[in-house]
């Protein structure tokens, strides 16, 4: 993926740190238009630091995020605006509103970004609900859904503007398998149809085979990349021995033998 | 023949309606969210005007569709689907056809957004009364339990959490104690005052430390003590349980067998119990030390001040403060325990507990304490 297109993302020299505790040091890696692109490692490797400063939430110990040309880091105001109106997030607890209904939840960015009128905005949100299979559900409370459901409610709600990325922090964490698969299914017709750039923070490896077109691989012993690249091709094909012992699912006694 | 022509940034829509009244919509461009409204409102208003027998979309110059793109087009597909009308796309890019086709008309048709009823007086009152009854019912209920669970803890101290009650003592207690202190001295020093420029009338103006005993004992120590401890610890109950109760907390108690009243709410209640009724000891000793201020700024002696305070307090006169401040401790903790274990979901629901908690405590303190005034009306106090 990529080859002569430029990056829609560029994540360049990347250092995270909470306090004095360096959590990711030095890293670098483009992602590029229309790729669905996997943060993945083990537990406490930093895969959602990494996302939550790659939108902009916190600021970084050193380096740049640049998203579709401009850094997310420096930009203020207008600017900042602009650049958060490309993107959207699927946070891993759904994060909707307790206070709205799912429409409404669905329908804020439109009423905040848009001119649209109040039928169109109504008919696009029940569009977006549709597509994650929450039709019939639009008048309900968030606390009347199930965890789920409240995952693909959030990920209707940060499609609502059609933005160019989407940020999915752990997505399948919690669902069925079937739920899983059909939402793995959604995210790569939306890419592939809509060149939607998708960037997902998961551990889950089905999800991980059946939609990533490239992964990095973070761990916490060495605050940064172990690898990069077809995560099939790493599986079978890598010269580092915990890379292969993650995605074979093996623990390390196994790796040993 | 009608013709008309519209650019809008990167998208524009041309439209003619032919004789067998056929609307040929002509899009070209980018749809998406920012550009889609301004011809989406266009065509709404072409189609609301003469509805056409048919409608044509010609979107082979469409370069980029998004859901916002979509959309418009499911839309006018809906308004002719429902009249029983023809609609028709020609052209549309392979891509933006697939996404399209993701939506039924069917589908649709039966979603229907809720409105919110229309308020009506009579609706409102009785469901008004209705939540008023049971949740005094609930009220009267969980009081009844957290009294039988401190009846229980005083006959079995060793069910109690010993450290969690002298953690909650300190918090209610040894940390409220400037502000209580704060509070009642200047109410002493500010009821002395006020009471000593019409008794200067009468000569009587060595009587204001009568009136500062009496009134500090008996109601004021009590009353602001009270309401003090309310605003500080009532409403910290309240928000502690409701974050838990989000958070499951309660649950997770529940389910390992630990019944939440015994485990949490008995500590908070037994330490607001022995708390209370000290603070508003020192609660009374600095109204006196206020009213004993402006005693001295009006040129009488802290001694004659003090022989006139001991001969107008009495036993009886304390006790029935202290009797009285026990019973509004009882209503402080177990009504902030109470609505915090009552939060519901959400993120307003701690704000709403922690804002019931407090204004329920104050009314119940305010009640209870003219029920007192009568009582000890009646029995000579």
């Amino acid at each position: 993926m990529g080859g002569d297109k430029d990056p829609i993302i560029r994540v360049e020299n990347f250092t995270a740190a909470y306090g004095g505790n360096v959590i990711i040091d030095n890293i670098s890696f483009d992602i590029y238009p229309g790729e669905v692109f996997v943060i993945l490692g083990g537990s406490g490797c930093g895969k959602s630091t990494v996302l939550k400063h790659m939108i902009g939430l916190y600021p970084p110990a050193a380096g740049k995020v640049i998203i579709d040309g401009e850094d997310i880091v420096t930009a203020e105001g207008e600017d900042r605006i602009r650049i958060l109106k490309k993107i959207g997030v699927a946070y891993q607890s759904g994060a909707l509103f307790g206070s709205m209904t799912i429409l409404e939840n669905v329908r804020l960015p439109l009423e905040e970004y848009t001119d649209l009128s109040p039928e169109p905005m109504d008919l696009i949100s029940l569009m977006k609900l549709k597509l994650v299979g929450l039709l019939g559900s639009e008048n309900k409370m968030p606390s009347e859904l199930s965890g789920g459901m409240q995952k693909r409610a959030a990920l209707a709600r940060a499609m609502a503007l059609d933005p160019l990325i989407l940020f999915l922090d752990e997505p399948s964490a919690g669902l069925d398998p079937i739920t899983s698969a059909e939402l793995d299914q959604l995210i790569l017709r939306l890419a592939r149809s809509l060149k939607i750039t998708f960037v997902v923070v998961t551990h889950e490896l089905p999800s991980i085979y059946t939609i990533a077109d490239r992964v990095i691989m973070l761990d916490k012993r060495v605050k940064g990349i172990v690898a990069t690249g077809n995560p099939q091709d790493l599986r079978d094909q890598s010269d580092n021995a915990w890379v292969r012992q993650f995605f074979n699912r093996q623990v390390e006694s196994e790796v040993a033998a | 023949m009608e013709k008309t022509f519209k650019e809008i940034r990167y998208a524009t829509l041309s439209s003619e309606i032919n004789k067998d009244g056929v609307l040929n919509l002509i899009i070209e461009g980018r749809l998406d969210s920012t550009t889609t409204g301004k011809i989406w409102s266009d065509v709404m208003l072409a189609i609301k005007n003469t509805p056409p027998e048919s409608i044509i979309v010609d979107a082979r110059g469409v370069n980029y569709c998004d859901g916002t793109g979509i959309a418009l087009l499911f839309d006018l597909q809906l308004k002719q689907f429902q009249r029983g009308a023809a609609f028709e796309i020609r052209g549309l890019p392979e891509e933006f056809q697939q996404l399209f086709e993701q939506f039924k008309t069917g589908d649709f048709i039966e979603a229907e957004i809720e409105e919110p009823e229309p308020s009506n007086i009579f609706v409102k009152v009785g469901s008004k009364t209705i939540d008023m009854f049971s949740a005094m019912t609930a009220n009267i209920s969980f009081l009844g339990q957290i009294t039988v669970a401190v009846f229980y803890a005083v006959l079995n101290p060793k069910s109690v959490r010993w450290k969690d009650f002298f953690v909650t003592s300190e918090l209610i207690g040894v940390n409220a104690f400037s502000i209580v202190a704060l509070v009642c001295f200047l109410i002493g020093l500010v009821m002395a005052f006020q009471s000593a420029i019409p008794m200067e009338q009468y000569g009587a103006q060595l009587f204001v430390a009568n009136l500062i005993v009496i009134a500090m004992f008996k109601e004021l120590g009590p009353l602001m003590t009270a309401w003090v401890v309310n605003g500080r610890s009532g409403s910290a109950f309240a928000a502690e349980l409701g974050t838990m109760k989000v958070n499951e907390e309660i649950d997770a108690l529940t389910t390992m067998g630990l019944e939440p009243v015994r485990f949490l709410v008995v500590p908070r209640v037994l330490a607001s119990l022995v708390m209370v009724p000290v603070l508003t000891v020192f609660g009374n000793l600095f109204g006196l030390i206020g009213g004993l201020v402006v005693m001295l700024s009006l040129g009488f002696t802290v001694v004659t001040y003090i022989d006139q305070v001991i001969s107008a307090a009495t036993y009886v006169m304390l006790l029935a403060g202290l009797v009285k401040s026990v019973v509004f401790a009882f209503i402080i903790a177990g009504v902030g325990c109470m609505e915090g274990l009552r939060t519901k979901t959400g993120a307003s629901a701690v704000g709403d507990s922690t804002t019931s908690a407090v204004v329920v405590g104050l009314v119940l303190i305010i009640f209870v304490d003219g029920l007192f005034g009568v009582i000890y009306y009646f029995i000579g106090i």
